[in-house]
């Protein structure tokens, strides 16, 4: 045996615990509630995110999330690089949707100096972002199907998501940490047949999303899961800064894209999926819709693609003016800013990113209180969070 | 007995507890490849030919892995729990007839040793659960008891309505019928050489075949070992040789449903045509019961592709789903299945109004599911405010100046 | 280590050169460029309509590159915050993001940056507050934005601002025996050498 002497299951996991309650000496054998935790190794929170349950049989009563195991201090790096070397140091804050953290970055920087980058340039930046996005959602269908205990989706997801890699890799040299946007322009130009390859590649991803929605939408399991939980009302999911899908589920129909167009949104005509339940489902199908938009957004880009310049004159290591700005993007998931506070140098002086799965997950515990413990794990993964981005 | 009998059993066990192994040996080697195939993917191919020798190197790896016990475990318990799953589970298989009268013990009673004996895994689940003092395990111990118990009704109550329809508890009655006399009378019951129950009681079958799933805890019942949620529930502290020997139960489980339900509802080795009228008499009472074993067998295996096929499909339910599911649907419908095969029987109705009068009941209770819950479809909560249309986006300052307080005079359309 | 020159006193704070910055001395070197300021029309209506709506907090609106910005004491960040949310004309229902910036070197304090944002009206401004080095504390806007709540969590981690009303102020992004304040310009980027 092991020399820990035979200490029986109950009393077990009595020690283990902290903060149960036994039941008051003298009355009725009641309950007491258990505290349940989940992670920060647990196959449902989507890397080193913990939470605490506290839980009545499999009801949940109350919620507190941990965060902070992937902590690097990113912005404190920040502070210590040259723009170009921040760059890749994006790359790794919402490490699958890469493409648009660098454009968060980039554009921020070329409104502290007030650089245009060419429109080539513009135009490429938003199929590379665009194809992320349809890449990220493609992750999140499979693993919220994951978690929901369906383990075909992710399969079918990932195999869609493959090919976009594949065209990342032939543009940027990378399958995930592109480092290939640059302050005034793109690292590179794309190949000849980018354009063809894109194309066809939408086909795919197309047919992809398709096979997601009927794999997953059509099933009764699957809405009865989604349908009706996690619900969060517009004005509380702004009180609680929420952004991205997760806004829009509520029914406030936030967009950067649309709100505050940048790079060259303004002239794309795309559609925004807004719900009105606000719940796991709503969430869930905004998704889905989006990334069908994504598609029509890089069928038109294409379209307007021009031989000519992808990067703009600029200084090779940036050195913007002394100023503050704050640039933000629409993400995956959710509005990704940046607050860039400059003292003229070569290195920002204070970089502070708005990470959207960190507002996002603030509100996980109004979410799931009430609820059971299968549907904590649902409500998490429709936040869809990133755990390179919460802690940073 | 004498000691030849004693001998002749004990070989018996000995040649079932060997097929057995190399039974759950092929699932589970036969589970990866289906589901590899479901999601395109090639599943095992490396150790041997298409991977067969796979499920031998698992069992290697599992047999030589250091059995980790936790600290704060329940030792005792912790020990003997998968025995308690995987020992009925083994032991159901006594019972079960390979061809006609091919079992290691015919038993008269067969489908109540059924019943009693498959009770019993359950308290090996609770037991790991308890013993873990892990808070997965117990939740899912937990769980696996209340939903093992609650499914467990509908399914004794379908296969009350097989013995009430064959008047008999023996399994050899169930597929070759039986004759019995009250009184004066003589009455013939019919086995499944010709129609098979599944055609027979539809509605049994049905119910049988969701209730044979959630006391497996598979997909999409498989909320006790949902990985996602109590990350394997009652097996989260187990490793080595005892997590091997749970998993053995689970595989073992799975075939015992499977083959119950070949046989209870599709007519075991005879069905359609057993092997004396396909071959003729002229062949040996061993090659008959070998093809009767082996058609048996592919039968069995067909069904378990099926429910293989499910947990490549399904998402999983939850707890409070999987209950309400239970209680409110299939234990009324069960005992409407009883009720209607006594009526039928007493009336002395032809087999074929049992069918008529299953299947309504069955569609009408899969559209009650359907309406009750809600489930219509896709909601249509979500839509697409489109740019081009206006019905987005922030509107042109339209040179507005700013009111009192600030106000700045702009229509808006934003917000909620 | 490799680190930025500090930015001199006179250096500091960048980015606001006109609007209501205008009438106090320049607060840069004559040699190091400035961002430009180009205001939205929304931009400038707030930026008029804010020193009336405010006067009585003793506000002081300027402008950095598209935004406006406005300084408050910080004794009054609730009640302007407050006013900000609640008054139709700004309807700041969106708190963006809420940052702390180290100015300890150059003025021996904190500032608190507040990103607003209002999906009504379309608007936008920074809210900037500033607190001393000695004992940092900013009341908490948890009461105005819920969506404060973590932030102000993480600002304290990192910098060791207080703030005074917050319902939970324990460690979010550190562990809990975390000595230290990093996020502080005066902790050490690395404090171990190369081998």
């Amino acid at each position: 045996m092991n020399g820990f002497g035979n200490v029986s299951g109950a009393r077990g996991l009595t020690a283990l615990s902290g903060s149960e309650s036994p039941p008051s000496p003298g009355s009725e054998p009641g309950t007491v509630d258990m505290m349940v935790n989940m992670g920060p190794q647990h196959p449902a929170t989507h890397g080193v995110f913990r939470m605490e349950l506290r839980v009545d049989g499999e009801r949940v009563l109350d919620l507190v999330p941990h965060i902070g195991y992937l902590h690097r201090g990113s912005e404190k790096l920040c502070e210590h690089e040259l723009y170009s070397q921040i760059i890749t140091l994006f790359d790794r804050l919402d490490y699958v949707s890469n493409f648009n953290n660098e454009l968060v970055l980039v554009t921020a920087v070329e409104k502290l100096m007030s650089v245009e980058p060419p429109p080539r340039a513009e135009l490429i930046r938003i199929i590379m972002c665009e194809f992320n996005r349809i890449a990220s959602h493609l992750l999140f269908y499979g693993t919220f199907a994951i978690d929901m205990g369906a383990m075909t989706p992710v399969l079918y997801n990932f195999r869609d998501r493959e090919k976009v890699q594949a065209l990342f890799e032939s543009v940027s040299g990378a399958r995930m940490m592109h480092n290939y946007f640059r302050v005034g322009g793109v690292k590179q130009d794309v190949d000849a047949d980018f354009a063809a390859r894109a194309l066809t590649l939408c086909d795919d991803l197309e047919r992809g999303v398709d096979d997601s929605d009927r794999l997953l939408s059509e099933n009764a399991i699957f809405i009865e899961r989604t349908s009706g939980i996690g619900v969060i009302s517009g004005e509380a999911a702004l009180d609680w800064g929420l952004s991205g899908p997760v806004l829009r589920a509520s029914g406030v129909p936030y967009d950067v894209r649309v709100e505050e167009p940048y790079s060259r949104y303004a002239e794309l005509d795309f559609g925004v999926p807004v719900g009105s339940a606000g719940d796991c489902w709503d969430r869930f199908y905004v998704r889905i819709l989006e990334a069908r938009e994504s598609i029509g957004i890089i069928r038109q880009a294409i379209a307007l693609m021009e031989p000519g310049e992808t990067m703009a004159r600029v200084r090779q290591i940036a050195r913007p003016p002394a100023g503050e700005v704050y640039a933000h993007c629409e993400n995956p998931r959710g509005d990704l800013g940046v607050y860039i506070v400059s003292d003229g140098g070569e290195r920002p002086y204070r970089l502070k990113v708005r990470p959207p799965s960190f507002c996002n997950l603030q509100a996980l515990r109004d979410l799931t209180v009430g609820h059971y413990i299968a549907d904590a794990v649902v409500i998490l993964g429709t936040l869809d969070i990133v755990l390179g981005e919460v802690d940073r | 007995m004498s000691a030849v009998d004693v001998l002749i059993a004990f070989a018996g066990l000995l040649g079932l507890f060997t097929g057995l192994a190399v039974a759950v040996l092929s699932l589970t080697w036969m589970e990866r490849k289906t589901l590899a195939r479901i999601q395109q993917r090639a599943g095992p191919s490396v150790v041997g030919p298409h991977g067969l020798l796979q499920p031998v190197a698992d069992a290697m790896k599992l047999a030589t892995k250091e059995d980790i016990i936790p600290a704060y475990a329940d030792q005792l318990l912790f020990w003997a729990a998968p025995l308690f799953v995987v020992v009925p589970a083994f032991l159901i298989w006594v019972a079960i007839p390979f061809g006609d009268g091919l079992s290691v013990r015919v038993l008269d009673l067969g489908l109540l040793y059924l019943v009693a004996i498959s009770g019993i895994g359950v308290v090996g689940l609770l037991m790991g659960g308890w013993a873990s003092s892990s808070r997965y395990s117990m939740l899912g111990g937990l769980r696996a008891a209340a939903q093992l118990v609650s499914y467990e009704i509908p399914l004794v109550v379908v296969i009350l309505s097989i013995a009430v329809l064959v008047q008999s508890l023996s399994l050899d009655a169930v597929i070759g019928g039986n004759t019995i006399t009250v009184g004066e009378n003589t009455r013939e019951l019919q086995g499944q050489g010709s129609i098979p129950f599944a055609f027979v009681m539809p509605l049994g079958f049905v119910i049988f075949f969701i209730a044979g799933l959630a006391e497996l805890g598979r997909t999409p019942f498989d909320i006790h070992h949902a990985e996602s949620e109590v990350v394997g529930g009652p097996f989260v502290e187990y490793s080595g040789a005892h997590w091997a020997v749970f998993f053995l139960g689970e595989y073992l489980n799975t075939f015992v449903i499977s083959a119950l339900i070949v046989i209870l509802f599709f007519g075991g080795w005879s069905w359609p045509s057993p092997p004396e009228s396909v071959f003729g008499t002229g062949l040996s009472d061993a090659t008959t019961n070998l093809l009767g074993g082996a058609w048996f067998l592919f039968k069995t295996y067909i069904v378990v592709a099926v429910i293989f096929w499910i947990r490549g499909t399904y998402p999983r339910l939850r707890i409070d789903q999987l209950m309400s599911f239970a209680w409110q649907v299939l234990v009324p419908l069960s005992f409407a299945n009883l009720v209607l095969i006594a009526a039928v029987l007493f009336y002395d109705w032809p087999l074929w109004v049992m069918t008529l009068l299953s299947l309504p009941i069955l569609f009408g209770a899969a559209f009650g599911v359907q309406r009750r819950r809600g489930v219509r479809g896709r909601p249509r909560t979500v839509r697409v405010l489109r740019k081009s249309a206006g019905e987005i986006g922030r509107p042109v300052f339209s040179g507005g100046k700013p009111g009192p307080g600030g106000v700045i005079t702009t229509p808006s359309q934003a917000g909620d | 280590m490799t680190q930025t020159d500090p930015p001199s006193s006179e250096n500091f704070p960048p980015g606001e050169s006109d609007d209501g910055a205008a009438a106090r001395a320049p607060r840069h070197e004559p040699e190091t460029p400035q961002a430009a300021v180009a205001l939205s029309h929304e931009g400038e209506a707030l930026a008029l309509a804010l020193p009336d709506a405010l006067a009585i907090y003793g506000v002081d609106v300027g402008a950095a590159i598209d935004e406006v910005v406005c300084r408050v004491p910080v004794d009054h960040v609730v009640e302007v915050c407050r006013q900000l949310k609640d008054e139709p004309g700004f309807a700041f229902d969106y708190l963006r993001l809420l940052t702390v910036v180290d100015y300890v070197e150059q003025d021996g304090e904190f500032e608190v940056v507040y990103h607003l944002y209002s999906l009504g009206n379309h608007h936008k401004m920074m809210l900037k507050a500033r607190t001393p080095e000695g004992r940092p504390s900013v009341p908490s806007v948890t009461g105005v934005w819920r969506g404060a709540d973590w932030y102000e969590r993480e600002m304290h981690d990192l910098f060791g601002v207080d703030f005074p009303g917050h319902p939970n102020l324990v460690p979010l992004v550190l562990p809990d025996d975390f000595e230290g304040y990093p996020g502080r310009k005066s902790y050490p980027l690395n404090d171990y050498e190369e081998w």
